[in-house]
């Protein structure tokens, strides 16, 4: 049987379960007096026995599915000769790939010799008895769990109470699976990157002025250390991010600042949603108009300015992404401008300040913290903004602050290194992960700083 | 302080005060400025991408008296339908346009005469003659597929102006479309291509189908997962979660993947679903599940909003009835605050549906042509599409680019109309 028709049987189990639990629940309270006599609702004895059948066969399904490749291939490798036992891991790994692809049928017998035939039958014997075995330990779980549920039912038992602890443990574990992420993308990532670490010193990675991650496919062939230098990736995202900052700071800033203190509630409530419109599109399109309109369009302008502009400046990749920043500035600062208390407005006015002075001298200066912090939400976003960069900003990297240049980014290079079939333990391919580590606790320095300056902020007026 | 000098400081104020309502005024002016700024990069943007794509929706197609006799198809009389299937249809279109045009001779004239059609017009014929094995064994007017250079000509995106170098329909090209044109052999129909075929080398034969088939498997995976758990985890923070060191963690977390790059999620997905659990590569399962990590933290944020809004009345009815906690949240506040709900998570969907940085690294780039039939088939998805074709250099694909694009924002606003229409029915209760 396979995982779909074990899973569906289960199931099966578990709707009979909870029939069989109501029924027994009216069976234990016939002789006391009907269902009055029990504790819960009778439909409560049969949920408790359907999540008996339920939760703990679906957990030995889960570890047996997550488990089964691992332990297979473990017993499959045990038994080849001794030659194929001295070989390195990924050596290993490709001879029983050839095995598993053969024994799926994938792959015909002329690839492989006589002992990963052999292997391939014994993998295949192996595969089908797991299954066998999968499939009566589940059900049998199932089984179990649910007879033990049914056997408990008296007209006393606190089946309500009992449910409702489980599912109650069910929302925490749902909640719980956040902290799951966050751990996962940590660990996994930092995992690679130590990885990485072991071929390429730290000190190399985070100091090194050159990137390259061409790197030699043989040990004897020519230039065959490539370098990880993670500054000019750095610089790179930097300056783009900055020509971001430059564009949607002020109009962003302005806008909240005009649909805030001055625009009536009719124009306010017609020109937010439009202008949240650019927060709404994809940033493949994005990364399109960058690619196709705005950088030969910035080219050719520079060039009739005499200006030489290479054709992926990181003027374009930034002012595009810019515009794309813009709403995220804009809603921002409006809640951090309209959280200032209308006293401190009304005290400026009272006193015969124009509201512009009002703005600029009041409300301005107590909302700089809040504003501050939005900005770098805002900063932590461009860094981490993947596609627009992806598709116009160019795959050099080259040390520069000019942003008619052509410079690279982090995201870039991840995509680049991971995009298409490459061998997983390479350097080239580690590294993204070390950019992604790079990438993740940057972003994260950047939203702690900024979610805590927000948040005290708004503490101050509350 | 003396008459005179308040006197003179009223004075002072007053000369001033030219001055500062000038500023005022310029303040607004900037205000102003700021807002349109954001207008017309949004409008310049939208008009970019649909002057750009709506040619897209149009194929052109050009009638061919075609010879269908049986030795130009190289087919016995009473042939088979297998034999008929892989009958000789090229050398029948390359035949009936040397007929037509006999002025081409040269052999580079001649591939320059059999590019004016598609590359798939041999297999429409084949369909029509299979749908009407009637047309065999004589000459009929038919109208086949224009290769889409010769479409752009049609269409006039590329004229006579720009030199023949610079551009891929050459004069002579020029001339016998011209010609067609002229004897109403040439016609601009919908393109229904775009919506039935997967991706494909040539422009005129590329169409979103596979990518709409994964983008649908891709977000239904992600709402199956995203939408329960969200959920749960709102009632249980809003509802159960106790004031502890734990709760306080789970809060900081939901709070720190919202601002996650997206792309980390991607190394995610390749560490532990695609390396660790080995789950298919570019298959719409593992891209669903690691949307659904990212869309989390929205629908679990904007659901604790709906349900901190569910007034507490109704919950303290409940409780004094005698409902347990978990019957009041089950019953009372969740279908109060369901459309609130729900409106978060469309627009959670919204977000993942334009999402294509986590995708390239799972690997659902690849060139696929057949639609994906379930959730791990290898698929692609709309907007990994869009940045497929938009790295082709060919002008059919940039055409086609804008086209897809316009069908992915046209689902967005779809989406987020829904959302609003929610919410107001939500706000007017």
């Amino acid at each position: 049987m396979d995982t779909t028709t074990v899973f569906l049987a289960l199931l099966l189990l578990t709707v009979a379960s909870f029939f069989m639990g109501r029924k027994r629940s009216h069976a234990v309270a016939a002789g006391q007096g009907g269902a009055r006599a029990l504790h819960s609702l009778p439909k409560h004895y049969g949920y408790m026995a359907a999540l008996w059948a339920l939760l703990p066969a679906m957990a030995v399904l889960v570890l047996w599915l997550v488990f089964e490749n691992g332990i297979l291939a473990r017993m499959v490798v045990g038994d080849l000769p001794a030659t194929v036992q001295e070989m390195s891991p990924s050596e290993q790994g490709l001879y029983f790939n050839q095995v598993v692809s053969y024994a799926r049928g994938a792959t015909d017998a002329s690839m492989l010799d006589a002992a990963q035939i052999r292997a391939a039958e014994h993998y295949s014997a192996l595969v089908s008895s797991s299954r066998l075995i999968k499939a009566l330990l589940v059900l049998l779980v199932a089984l179990c769990g649910a007879i033990l549920a049914l056997r408990r039912i008296r007209p006393a038992l606190r089946a309500r109470n009992h449910v409702e602890s489980i599912l109650k443990w069910i929302l925490f574990s749902c909640s719980f699976l956040a902290v799951l992420t966050t751990l996962g993308i940590v660990l996994s990532v930092l995992f690679e990157a130590i990885r990485f670490f072991q071929t390429i010193p730290v000190v190399d990675f985070l100091f090194g002025l050159e990137w390259s991650p061409q790197m030699a496919i043989r040990a004897d062939q020519v230039a065959a250390s490539g370098s990880f230098g993670f500054v000019p990736l750095f610089v790179g995202t930097l300056l783009i991010s900055a020509v971001a900052m430059i564009i949607a700071v002020p109009v962003g800033l302005m806008s909240a600042i005009y649909l805030s203190e001055y625009a009536s509630r009719g124009f306010r409530s017609v020109t937010k949603p439009v202008l949240e419109i650019l927060a709404g599109v994809p940033t493949v399109v994005y990364g399109f108009f960058a690619a196709l309109t705005v950088a030969p369009f910035i080219r050719t302008l520079g060039e009739s300015l005499g200006l030489h502009v290479a054709s992926e400046s990181a003027l374009a990749a930034g002012l595009v992404m810019g515009i794309m920043i813009i709403p995220f500035v804009m809603s921002l600062s409006d809640d951090i401008i309209n959280a200032v208390p209308d006293t401190l407005r009304e005290a400026s006015l009272g006193m015969g300040a124009t509201m512009n002075e009002t703005i600029r001298k009041v409300l301005l200066p107590a909302a700089l913290p809040g504003i501050v912090g939005g900005i770098l939400l805002a900063v932590s976003r461009a860094i981490g903004e993947t596609m627009i960069v992806v598709m116009a900003a160019g795959l050099s990297a080259k040390l520069t602050i000019n942003p008619l240049e052509a410079v690279t980014t982090i995201t870039v290079q991840i995509v680049t290194l991971l995009v298409g079939d490459q061998e997983f333990d390479s350097p080239k391919t580690l590294a993204a992960f070390a950019l992604g580590l790079v990438l993740f606790f940057v972003t994260l320095l950047l939203n702690v700083i900024a979610l805590y300056v927000v948040r005290k902020y708004r503490e101050q007026y509350e | 302080m003396s008459k005179q000098q308040s006197l003179k400081a009223t004075e002072a104020i007053q000369a001033s005060l030219k001055k500062r309502y000038a500023r005022e005024r310029r303040f607004q002016w900037y205000g102003r400025l700021a807002v349109l700024t954001g207008f017309v990069f949004l409008f310049i943007l939208l008009f970019d991408i649909v002057s750009k794509g709506a040619p897209a929706f149009t194929q052109h197609y050009i009638k061919v008296n075609v010879d269908l006799s049986q030795e130009v198809l190289g087919l016995d009389p009473g042939a088979s339908e297998q034999e008929i299937f892989s009958a000789d249809y090229l050398g029948a279109i390359k035949t009936s346009l040397r007929e037509m045009f006999p002025g081409a001779t040269g052999r580079k004239e001649k591939q320059q005469l059999y590019r004016l059609l598609s590359i798939g017009a041999e297999y429409d014929l084949r369909d029509k003659v299979l749908a009407d094995p009637g047309l065999i064994g004589h000459s009929s007017e038919l109208w086949l597929r224009a290769h889409s250079e010769a479409g752009s000509y049609l269409k006039g995106q590329v004229t006579a102006g720009t030199a023949e170098s610079e551009r891929k329909v050459k004069d002579l090209q020029m001339t016998w479309l011209d010609q067609l044109r002229d004897q109403g052999r040439t016609e601009s129909r919908f393109n229904t291509t775009f919506f039935t075929e997967g991706d494909s080398r040539e422009p005129e034969m590329a169409g979103i189908r596979v990518a709409l088939y994964g983008s649908f498997f891709t977000l239904l995976v992600t709402f199956a997962i995203a939408f329960p758990i969200g959920v749960a985890a709102a009632v249980y923070l809003e509802e159960f979660a106790p004031r502890n060191r734990i709760t306080d963690l789970i809060e900081i977390n939901i709070n720190n993947l919202a601002a996650v790059p997206s792309i980390v999620f991607g190394l995610l997905g390749l560490a532990v679903f695609i390396n660790f659990f080995e789950l298919p590569r570019s298959a719409p399962l593992v891209g669903g599940i690691v949307l659904s990590l990212m869309t989390l933290p929205t629908i679990i944020i904007t659901s604790r909003a709906a349900i901190q809004s569910v007034s507490p009345s109704i919950r303290e009815a409940a409780l004094g009835v005698g409902a347990s906690k978990l019957q009041t949240v089950i019953h009372h506040v969740l279908p109060v605050a369901m459309p609130g709900i729900l409106t978060g998570s469309i627009i959670g969907m919204a977000q993942a549906l334009g999402e294509s940085a986590p995708l390239l690294m799972i690997g659902m780039v690849a060139f696929i042509m057949d639609a994906p039939a379930g959730v791990t088939d290898p698929a692609t998805v709309l907007p990994v599409q869009i940045y497929l074709w938009a790295d082709s250099p060919e002008r059919g694909f940039t055409e086609k680019t804008s086209a897809a694009i316009m069908v992915l924002m046209g689902f967005l606003i779809l989406m987020n109309a829904l959302a609003v229409y929610l919410r107001r029915r939500f706000e007017r209760k």
